[in-house]
């Protein structure tokens, strides 16, 4: 029997979760002053650190500036320190490179960018630890960077991944269990309306568990947005104490 | 809900890595007990009113073993008296990573909802867990987990105000430090030995105790047998430095003090190692993955063709093997010398409880017996028990616990008794255990998916099938068949072809994947046809009434149709499920009867012409491409209805039509292997059987070489070729003993995913491609093929299992394991029915031939009971005649008579039961006549004789 069993007969996981439960979110809003908008999130052990810049004039070839709407720009990098073994290559990877177009995606469809013709939103996204779900931790610390630059978005973006393990769905994987030869889907959604931004999925599933697999990572989607939704109340509260005092 | 981190670190293979993961505390994990007013559980596992009874807990009480109490006391856990358990999270873990089977066996229990077995998740409870402090091994933490969970238990169950006779919490361990420190933190501990013995009215579960280490000590004396195992760290290097070789222990059936090691190569390069001698053999035990170090060339030798029992009776540790071992190290010849090893440690054992029986000890009070397994290739075991007077006579399972250097035998404990010694039921179990043949009957779960009676068919069903109610469909089988699971039609078409069907039961349709039904069956395997007695994969409702293909009433099927010309040339193919209506269940012999008696023209008569004109055309076809016709004899008993025992005995005789359903069966397999392959390339179920290496031969060729017969063995075709051209004059039945032989020289077919493998081709049948779809009510790997055919067909969903390759080739493993299993136990059961059958004879008076030459014995065939036997002509007791063996003929010179294989003999047959539990058939020699050797026709008072024979 090799491997690690993902989940017991009594229902944990590796870390002590039961199937449905997400990691510890800590957050943090507007870490920086120079850019627009900031945020640190950390899910479990993984942690990413969020800044958005703009909307702002297309900067470099104008001849990619968009009469009607704005361009997003992203960019997803990790830290040389972020897992185990040193990183040699902190962006421009294929993985890195098609990270950031996922994200690029994920925001043209959450952020209004009709409201800004001919401008560049800039999203700069780096993990600092690496402990699994690097996707969606991005994402989530994203939408609250965002949301503290004050761009205007259709709702928050929330974003999850489950994987699939004897016929159990297991919301917001670690590192062990992506590891561990379970099929994985990244999903992120807009909760509100309950629209999916995108799926992502590369491993074998049968299609019977599909929708399973896709109706565990939507409540799981909708459990991060009142984790982000508190989140970004705390800190108006907050900013708001402070600007009246 | 309080959430934390701890930090684990951890080396991978290479270099160190720091691995961090989370480790979240809850506080929502509950006690499980029912006196627990405090937990806000659901339901609970754990009684109120606890009670084994014992002398030295004389409340209440729940029992929380240790590691190393699971895993070497794991027979006693397993008895229902022993319930109210809580096994822990860490307990588990540890048995998990230490030892799989019998962490299957722990989990079996733990679901057993009357046994109360509850498992408390410790590592992730806020106050339970512990972090593991500087200095301190895993181990000890561990173990002082287990203790601050014990002591939660107590103080958590004894706040519920239930007065001075709460329930209360007692560990077991066997480990004196361990014990100690609980002690003094105040918990109720003892040892596992202890507890057991105090147990009232329950005696023999002692008997079931494992050694522990200090016991072992007692028993043995203080000379040392067997050189020190190796640890495993200097296995490892040893291996990836190539002194050692890595394989598996194959101890040798006829001689005890012989074995091999096989050693797994990367494709064809896996060999064998030959280990000689008990100091060489080193307390590994048939089966185990072991270590071996080559000896030196000079001193390699050749396997022993002396047949060699252990026959020591019980004394104790005696060296009653040196004058066998001396006996082994006779004149070699050097050509035939192989690489010699010695066995420097274990990798894995690989021991399981044994059948076998108690030779109980001379001395009256001793508690200490030798048990001897029915396994040959399995050591003899010393047990401890009480209860020897009892157990004499019996067939009991016994377990190894341990074999110390120091003692002859392994130690072990004695598990449970099967029942008296040559009793039929006894030794069905036996033959049943001992070849791992999943036998209970069917659980209540498996039964809930039988369809529900009557069944009927609906208008459903009927839309999504084919009606071939029309046809004139009928089956052929052997008499007395009650699981048909296919049937034949052959008609005439308006443009003059043929169309020829052949309908399998549609087994897949009652049995949907991924149920309980579906599980056992896969988990089964395969039928399992016993002299008198069949061991159903799949319950009777189905085998012998829905599924199977019975005359006059309606029946699913899943249809394989073909156009043929009259040249039996496929023009079409068509696969369908349909409903069927046979017309006739026939016998081979009745069938027969049809075809050739002219004077019947009826529908069913001409439908088996047809196919019988057809399968003579497909037959000759299959030939010129080299398929391989052999031969091995199969015994037929005439079982008295009454007793149940075996009256009379006649060898199997095959008929055309035998061959004629044959050839259609493997026309289907054939056509259905393609689609399934064509359609899932990396998923099939497929059915291989490979070509043999070129050595296997060897006996073969000698064989022939001495009637001065040459074999071609260069491709299938070469030997079939040759094979049909042997002849001898005034020898008739030479060319079935060759074909017996060749029999002998090939290598087992075995399913495989086509995914995983890339060689399909077929030796015996010379077929590129081939697979199992016809008998689905008997074989598994029918059903896969069934399902893979009806997604192919668009028949029927897939499911996620069936397209994973992986799985797939899991499965393959268990079926071909399963698949060699029933025809171990199968031709174990004839085995036993033959003593049957010769116990009420008394003595015969034989023809038979000689198939192989040994170096102290021959091995003879008796064609008219299909019967081998072995011929001794050496024993301890008799002053052994002289022999000469040559290892070229081979010929074995005895006096002044030279055996040479297929030589004719005559010999009488007799039941040696002296040794209940290896009752011999025993053959002795008759004719040809060597004074001092053969003995005289028996005639009368056959009594006298058995006892010149049992010698």
């Amino acid at each position: 029997m090799a491997g690690l069993e993902l989940l017991t007969d009594q229902g944990y996981r590796l870390d002590g979760r039961k199937a449905s439960e997400l990691r510890k979110f800590q957050a943090r809003m507007g870490v920086f002053a120079q850019a627009d908008g900031s945020a640190y999130l950390e899910q479990g052990n993984t942690k990413a650190l969020a800044v958005v810049y703009g909307p702002h004039e297309i900067r470099g070839s104008r001849s990619r500036a968009l009469h009607d709407r704005a361009v997003i720009n992203c960019q997803y990098s990790m830290a040389t320190f972020s897992t185990a073994e040193r990183k040699r290559r902190p962006h421009g990877d294929r993985k890195s490179t098609e990270m950031s177009l996922h994200l690029k995606q994920t925001f043209e469809a959450a952020v209004m960018t009709q409201l800004f013709p001919r401008s560049q939103i800039d999203i700069y996204v780096k993990i600092l630890q690496s402990d699994g779900g690097n996707y969606s931790v991005c994402v989530n610390a994203a939408t609250l960077a965002v949301i503290d630059a004050g761009i205007p978005m259709r709702d928050y973006v929330c974003a999850c991944t489950v994987g699939f393990v004897d016929e159990t769905p297991l919301a917001d994987l670690c590192y062990a269990e992506e590891s561990g030869g379970v099929s994985s889907l990244a999903l992120a959604l807009l909760p509100r309306g309950g629209q999916i931004a995108l799926v992502q999925m590369d491993a074998r599933l049968h299609q019977d568990h599909l929708e399973t697999l896709i109706e565990a990572a939507m409540t799981a989607c909708k459990g991060v947005s009142k984790v982000l939704d508190e989140v970004v109340r705390q800190h108006l509260q907050e900013a708001s104490v402070h600007s009246r005092e | 809900m309080l959430k934390s981190k701890t930090f684990v670190k951890k080396t991978r293979s290479g270099g160190v890595m720091k691995v961090v993961r989370e480790h979240y505390l809850r506080d929502d994990i509950w006690c499980g007990s029912e006196i627990c007013t405090e937990c806000k559980q659901d339901s609970t596992v754990l009684q109120r009113d606890a009670c084994i009874e014992s002398n030295l807990c004389t409340f209440p009480h729940y029992l929380v073993p240790d590691t190393n109490v699971v895993l070497h006391q794991i027979d006693v856990l397993e008895d229902p008296v022993i319930c109210n358990v809580i096994i822990l999270q860490t307990v588990l873990q540890e048995v998990r990573h230490r030892s799989a089977p019998v962490y299957k066996r722990l989990k079996d229990i733990i679901h057993e909802q009357g046994r109360h077995f509850y498992t408390f998740t410790n590592e992730h409870h806020r106050e339970t867990f512990i972090e593991r402090e500087p200095g301190e091994s895993a181990n000890d933490r561990n173990d002082r987990a287990i203790r601050v969970a014990v002591k939660w238990y107590s103080q958590h169950l004894k706040t519920d105000e239930s007065g001075p006779d709460g329930v209360r919490v007692v560990l077991l361990t066997n480990d004196q430090g361990n014990k100690q420190k609980a002690e003094d933190n105040g918990l109720l501990v003892y040892r596992f030995e202890e507890y057991i013995k105090s147990l009232i009215a329950n005696t023999e579960l002692v008997d079931r105790l494992a050694l522990s280490n200090e016991d072992k000590n007692e028993i043995a004396s203080s000379k040392i047998l067997f050189p020190e195992h190796l640890p495993l760290s200097k296995i490892q290097a040893g291996i990836k430095s190539g002194s050692f070789i890595q394989g598996t222990f194959r101890a040798s059936r006829d001689n005890y003090l012989e074995a091999t090691v096989f050693v797994q190569g990367e494709g064809e390069d896996s060999n064998e190692v030959l280990i000689q001698g008990l100091q060489n053999l080193n307390r590994a035990v048939h089966q185990d993955v072991v270590a071996v170090q080559l000896l030196p060339k000079n001193q390699w030798v050749a396997p022993s063709s002396v047949v060699l029992q252990d026959e020591g009776a019980a004394k104790d540790d005696d060296v009653d093997g040196d004058e066998e071992e001396k006996l082994l190290k006779q004149s070699l010849t050097k050509s035939t010398r192989k690489a010699t090893g010695k066995v420097v440690g274990i990798i894995k054992r690989s021991w399981r409880p044994f059948c076998g029986m108690l030779n109980v000890s001379q001395i009256k009070e001793s508690t200490r017996h030798l048990f001897t397994p029915a396994d040959r290739r399995i050591p003899r075991i010393r047990i401890e028990t009480r209860q020897a007077s009892t157990l004499a006579g019996q067939r009991i399972m016994v377990a190894i616990d341990g074999w110390p250097k120091d003692s002859r035998y392994p130690n072990g404990h004695f598990v449970r008794s099967l029942g008296n010694a040559g009793e039929k039921d006894t030794e069905e179990e036996v033959l049943l255990l001992e070849h791992d043949v999943p036998h209970q009957a069917f659980s209540q779960a498996v039964l809930s998916f039988l369809p529900k009676m009557p069944w009927i068919i609906t208008p459903e069903d009927m839309a999504q099938r084919q009606d071939l109610r029309h046809l004139t469909v009928c089956s052929v089988d052997p008499p007395g068949c009650t699981d048909i699971d296919d049937a034949l039609h052959c008609r005439e078409l308006e443009n003059g072809n043929l169309e020829v069907g052949v309908h399998i039961a549609d087994v897949s349709h009652f049995i949907r994947p991924g149920n309980a039904l579906d599980k056992e069956a896969a988990n089964r395997g395969t039928t399992v046809y016993l002299c008198g007695k069949r061991i159903d994969m799949v319950p009777e409702l189905l085998s012998s009434n829905l599924c199977s293909l019975r005359s006059n009433v309606e029946r699913f099927a899943f249809s394989c149709i073909w156009e043929m010309n009259h040249n039996a040339e496929i023009l079409k193919t068509r696969f369908t499920k349909s409903v069927i209506n046979s017309k006739a269940s026939l016998t081979y012999a009745e069938a027969q009867m049809r075809i050739d008696d002219t004077n019947k023209n009826d529908d069913i008569t001409k439908s088996l012409r047809g196919l019988n004109k057809l399968a003579k055309i497909l037959k000759r076809k299959r030939i010129e491409n080299g398929a391989l016709t052999l031969s091995s004899l199969e015994v037929r008993f005439h079982i008295d209805s009454e007793t149940h025992d075996p009256i009379d005995l006649q060898t199997k005789e095959l008929k055309e039509t035998n061959s004629m359903v044959e050839e259609f069966m493997l026309l289907a397999n054939i056509s259905v292997a393609q689609k399934i392959y064509d359609e899932f390339p990396e998923c099939a179920l497929l059915r291989k059987h490979p070509a043999p290496p070129p050595s296997n031969y060897d006996i073969l060729m000698k064989a022939a070489k001495s009637k001065n017969v040459t074999i071609h063995v260069d491709s299938a075709k070469a030997l079939a070729d040759s094979l049909d051209g042997a002849k001898v004059d005034g020898f008739q039945y030479f060319n079935t003993l060759l074909r017996i032989l060749a029999t002998r020289c090939m290598m087992q077919a075995v399913y495989f995913c086509s995914g995983m493998d890339s060689d399909f081709h077929h030796y015996g049948l010379a077929s590129p491609i081939y697979t199992h779809f016809t008998s689905p009510i008997r074989r598994y790997a029918d059903i896969i093929v069934h399902r893979l055919l009806a997604v192919a067909i668009g028949a029927d969903s897939t499911y996620p299992d069936l397209m994973d390759k992986h799985k797939q080739s899991a499965l393959c493993n268990n079926l071909n394991y399963r698949h060699k299993m029933s025809q171990y136990a199968q031709r174990a059961s004839v085995a036993f029915h033959t003593q049957l059958f010769f116990k009420t004879r008394g003595i015969l008076n034989e023809e038979g031939f000689v198939l192989f030459v040994r170096k102290n014995a021959i091995i003879v065939l008796i064609p008219k009971f299909g019967l081998e036997g072995t011929v001794f002509f050496d024993s301890k007791d008799k002053a052994s005649p002289k022999l000469v063996f040559d290892e070229e003929g081979p010929t074995l010179k005895v006096e002044q008579h030279t055996f040479n294989i297929f030589d004719k003999v005559k010999v009488t047959i007799s039941l040696d039961d002296s040794n209940i539990q290896h009752q011999k058939i025993r053959m002795a020699l008759i004719e040809p006549v060597i004074p001092g050797v053969s003995v005289p026709v028996p005639e009368a008072e056959p009594q006298a004789k058995k006892q010149k024979l049992d010698r």
